[in-house]
């Protein structure tokens, strides 16, 4: 079983508060994901759980045990580091059979355990090459067969994506996905790419400053987020945010609107405005269109839309679609 | 990760070294320190009597103390220029495309590990012999006369000899410097128009600040107590012509015997080298922090 | 992207490359050729380059009428000798200032290279006098002890610079892998730290080899290595050039050919990592 809890837990590194005090509980099975701009405290949230950092106060429980002051091995959870952390001087097939020789397992059920991982990571005709030799996706297949032949609790990644190139990270970010999918093991995954956030997981944590912003689906926080700052960080592109005497007419101190959720015309609406840059993506059109007293507005059209820099053109927002927000920036609902 | 119980065990790790570099330090130097105000010779140990500071006075009024602080800089300078100019030269060609670039590079780099006497006797004995050696035989060959390297100038030569040794290294690490400069770096400038020479000044030479920073402080530490190649070549002489102040020292204290002179002196090298030290270490400081 | 240079262009600088290198070679390449010559030959005029006739009668003489072995086995046993214990001391250091760096790691580091900069002159009478009054005077003990601790700062910085270059996130991979600190020293740490251990050593052993102030002033015959050997042809005897050059060669040929394998780390080394 691994469901994980967070009590109260706080992070000071001397004077500065990482975290402070902060709750959290992760179900059984669960694929969650914290995401948040960098230095929000994600990553550091991450390593409390591992047992690499030790809470200031608080309470981890891992698996219904109080896990708080437990050192990281015992603690059966596996890590992906975002560098990997490949053992450089031992082959693929050491670094994977690693954590099972600290475990003193018999070496033929490691043999069948390491040959069983590797080949459903596609690494069985590298196994005795060295790190050094591998392509960063070989790499990072070799990091996650580290992880998994250890049979964790859980598994936690730190931002395991970052160092691949854009392809790969969507092949890999699929991987991910299917290896959670067959295995139903509670997965936390950091990242700063909403976009993996969106597509990976059960349940996202976005975290602002330490503190945790709104905890939900993807869909939740896609149509309601909790306030402007989730609004802003969850969906791309950014949804525009409108303060002031437009504000005011729509009867809200803040409001939010997607990209997606206005309709563009040549001949009426309520905004008037003139076509910045168009981005045409083929599927879609992204226009970025400037309307007096407001900042510059994002809008999708369709993609074979007949729109140009220096067209006018009238903006309506979808009326339900709206997102309105007090003057905290909190969501009015 | 950093727990209380850990930086215990990093403090009692370092203690070692620590504790053993402070003895080295203090323990001689306090000695030095007291010995300098010491009418203390070697012939008549036990008969030391209290001096003041007529130690240092004779020895900084010492015409022979002069000429070695002046000889002291000359060598230093010298071979700092000449292996940093040369070993900017050579470290530009090393890094062309060329056929044999690895055995060119164990050529070049294999004085360095040759020791001091060594090079000393082989330059001293094998080329610049006036009679014996290659030079006066090429000399000879041309209808010159050989020119006494050793005796006419001392210094110069001994210049020479400690040049070759450190224009290796100095040049090895010239080049590996020059190998990290980003080649997108130099296109750019090419495709701005800036010429082969102003690219050297405003892209190559600027990368290698570094470097030759390094190469200056390293080469200083060594230079600063040039010994073996002075006693083995020419004692110091003719009279004190290369005598520099490590050798003046040395001579003062185990040649002549005079330990409370010898430690006056040893007391000078010191804050004399703590002078160019902070110097250094000022102009480091500004080049490595960044 | 690299150019295609002309083959032309590539000769002339292969030819000034060339002929520098055998330049500054040269006078190592000359006292081995004369060190097969005889005595003779040596000192002719004009002088012969390759075709004279080559004995190896200088190498057995220097063999038979000095204490060549000796010396030697001083040389070895001092280099080897205060490099190792240089290492004993320096690794826990090392090791300790970068996986638990504490406010003070830099300015201890930075304190330990300025002792580099004190003047060996400025302590030679007193660590003479003690070595005399102990009668460590003449002996490879006093020796290793001097020279380790000259050198320990060089070999504290360079560990340092290499152990700082084992990343974190494998250490803490290793104990999210259940290692425990033992098996972490002995399965991660020691392998990734032994090439930066044995290239310490090897630019260590060579600067002792021929560090030429203090083994000079503290040894006379019995304990005194390759340099104070080789020092003792500065007299009339080293006007036998054909000998000189084999004693020469001797000494220095170990250690020109350990140093050509450790060009590298001498740059690494001797820079404190500041130029890589």
């Amino acid at each position: 079983m691994g469901n994980i809890t967070l009590k109260q837990v706080t992070k000071h590194f001397g004077e500065t508060v990482v975290i402070p005090p902060l709750d959290l509980s992760i179900e059984d099975g669960e694929f969650v994901v914290f995401v948040g701009p960098s230095g929000c405290g994600k990553s550091t949230l991450l390593r409390l759980i591992a047992g690499l950092e030790d809470v200031t106060s608080g309470l981890v429980e891992i698996d219904g045990a109080d896990a708080t002051t437990l050192p990281p091995a015992k603690r059966k959870l596996a890590m992906v580091f975002q560098s990997y952390a490949l053992y450089p001087h031992m082959s693929v097939r050491k670094n994977i059979a690693f954590p099972l020789k600290m475990a003193d397992m018999d070496p033929a059920e490691i043999t069948r355990k390491v040959e069983g991982a590797a080949s459903v990571l596609n690494l069985t005709d590298y196994m005795e090459r060295r790190p050094g030799q591998l392509s960063g996706g070989q790499r990072q297949r070799v990091a996650i067969g580290r992880a998994i032949v250890r049979e964790p609790e859980a598994f936690l990644f730190d931002e395991p994506l970052s160092n691949l190139d854009a392809a790969l990270r969507v092949n890999m970010r699929l991987e991910i996905t299917e290896l959670h999918q067959s295995l139903k093991t509670t997965m936390i995954y950091v990242t700063h790419d909403q976009v993996e956030a969106m597509t990976m997981a059960d349940k996202i944590v976005v975290l602002q400053a330490g503190n945790i912003e709104q905890v939900g689906s993807p869909m939740e926080l896609y149509h309601k987020p909790a306030n402007v700052f989730v609004g802003g960080f969850i969906g791309s592109p950014k949804m525009n945010i409108i303060t002031g005497p437009e504000a005011e007419k729509l009867g809200s101190h803040t409001i939010g609107i997607r990209p997606e959720h206005t309709m563009v015309s040549k001949e009426q609406g309520t905004w008037k405005g003139k076509v910045g840059v168009s981005e045409h993506l083929g599927s879609d059109t992204f226009l970025r269109v400037h309307v007096e007293g407001m900042d510059l507005f994002t809008v999708r059209a369709e993609g074979d839309v007949d729109l140009h820099h220096g067209d006018e053109v009238y903006l309506t927002p979808v009326m339900d679609r709206l997102h309105r927000f007090d003057k905290d920036g909190l969501a009015v609902r | 990760m950093a727990t209380a119980h850990s930086k215990t065990a990093a403090r009692f790790m370092i203690s070692p070294a620590v504790v053993l570099l402070l003895a080295w330090m203090i323990v001689p130097l306090a000695m030095t320190i007291y010995f300098s105000f010491l009418r203390y010779s070697l012939m008549s140990p036990g008969e030391e009597t209290f001096a003041g500071w007529d130690n240092y006075r004779y020895f900084l009024t010492d015409p022979a103390f002069f000429s070695a602080f002046t000889n002291t800089i000359v060598l230093v300078v010298g071979v700092l220029l000449i292996t940093v100019v040369l070993g900017i030269a050579l470290a530009n060609l090393l890094d062309q495309p060329m056929w044999g670039q690895g055995i060119v590079r164990i050529l070049v780099i294999a004085p360095f590990f040759v020791m001091p006497t060594v090079s000393a006797l082989v330059w001293k004995n094998m080329f610049m012999d006036p009679v014996n050696g290659l030079f006066a035989h090429a000399a000879k060959a041309l209808g010159l006369q050989p020119f006494e390297f050793l005796t006419h100038a001392p210094l110069a030569s001994i210049i020479m000899i400690v040049s070759w040794q450190w224009l290796p290294f100095a040049t090895l690490i010239l080049l590996t410097a020059m190998q990290s400069l980003d080649q997108e770096q130099l296109e750019a400038a090419e495709m701005d128009g800036a010429s082969w020479w102003r690219r050297f000044f405003y892209i190559v030479l600027p990368h290698l600040s570094r470097a030759i920073t390094v190469v200056v402080l390293i080469q200083t530490i060594f230079l600063l107590s040039v010994f073996a190649e002075i006693l083995v070549t020419t004692n110091g002489g003719p009279g004190t012509a290369s005598t520099n102040i490590t050798y003046l020292v040395y001579a003062q204290s185990l040649l002549q015997f005079d330990v409370g002179g010898g430690s006056a002196g040893g007391i000078v090298a010191v804050i004399l080298a703590n002078i160019v030290a902070i110097f250094l270490m000022r102009m480091i400081g500004k080049n490595l922090e960044a | 992207m690299a150019r295609a240079v002309t083959n032309q262009r590539k000769l002339v600088v292969t030819v000034i490359a060339w002929s520098i290198g055998i330049a500054i070679f040269f006078p190592i390449l000359w006292t081995f050729l004369t060190s097969f010559k005889t005595e003779a030959e040596a000192i002719a005029s004009p002088p012969s380059f390759l075709f004279f006739e080559w004995t190896t009668e200088n190498y057995t003489e220097v063999q038979s009428r000095s204490n060549y072995p000796l010396h030697f086995m001083n040389s070895v046993i001092i280099s080897l000798g205060s490099t190792v214990l240089g290492l004993l001391i320096a690794i826990p250091a090392a090791w300790s200032m970068a996986f638990v760096p504490g406010k003070r790691t830099k300015d201890v580091l930075m304190w330990m290279l300025s002792t580099k900069m004190l003047p060996p002159v400025g302590v030679l009478i007193p660590i003479y006098l003690i070595f005399r009054d102990t009668g460590l005077l003449d002996t490879r003990t006093a020796l290793v002890i001097v020279l380790t601790l000259i050198n320990l700062p060089i070999i504290v910085w360079m560990l340092y610079t290499y152990f700082k270059e084992i990343p974190g996130e494998i250490l803490e991979a290793a104990r999210m892998d259940g290692a425990t600190l033992w098996s972490e020293v002995i399965y991660v740490l020691t392998p990734m730290a032994v090439p930066g251990i044995a290239s310490t050593l090897l630019l260590n052993v060579i600067l002792a080899w021929n560090e030429a102030f203090w083994t000079l002033n503290l040894t006379a015959a019995k304990a005194a290595p390759l340099t104070a050997f080789i020092a003792s042809y500065s007299s009339p005897e080293g006007l036998f050039y054909a000998k000189l050059s084999a004693a020469s060669t001797m000494a220095i040929a170990p250690i020109v050919i350990l140093g050509w394998f450790s060009q590298k780390q001498l740059v690494r080394g001797l820079t404190f990592g500041a130029v890589k």
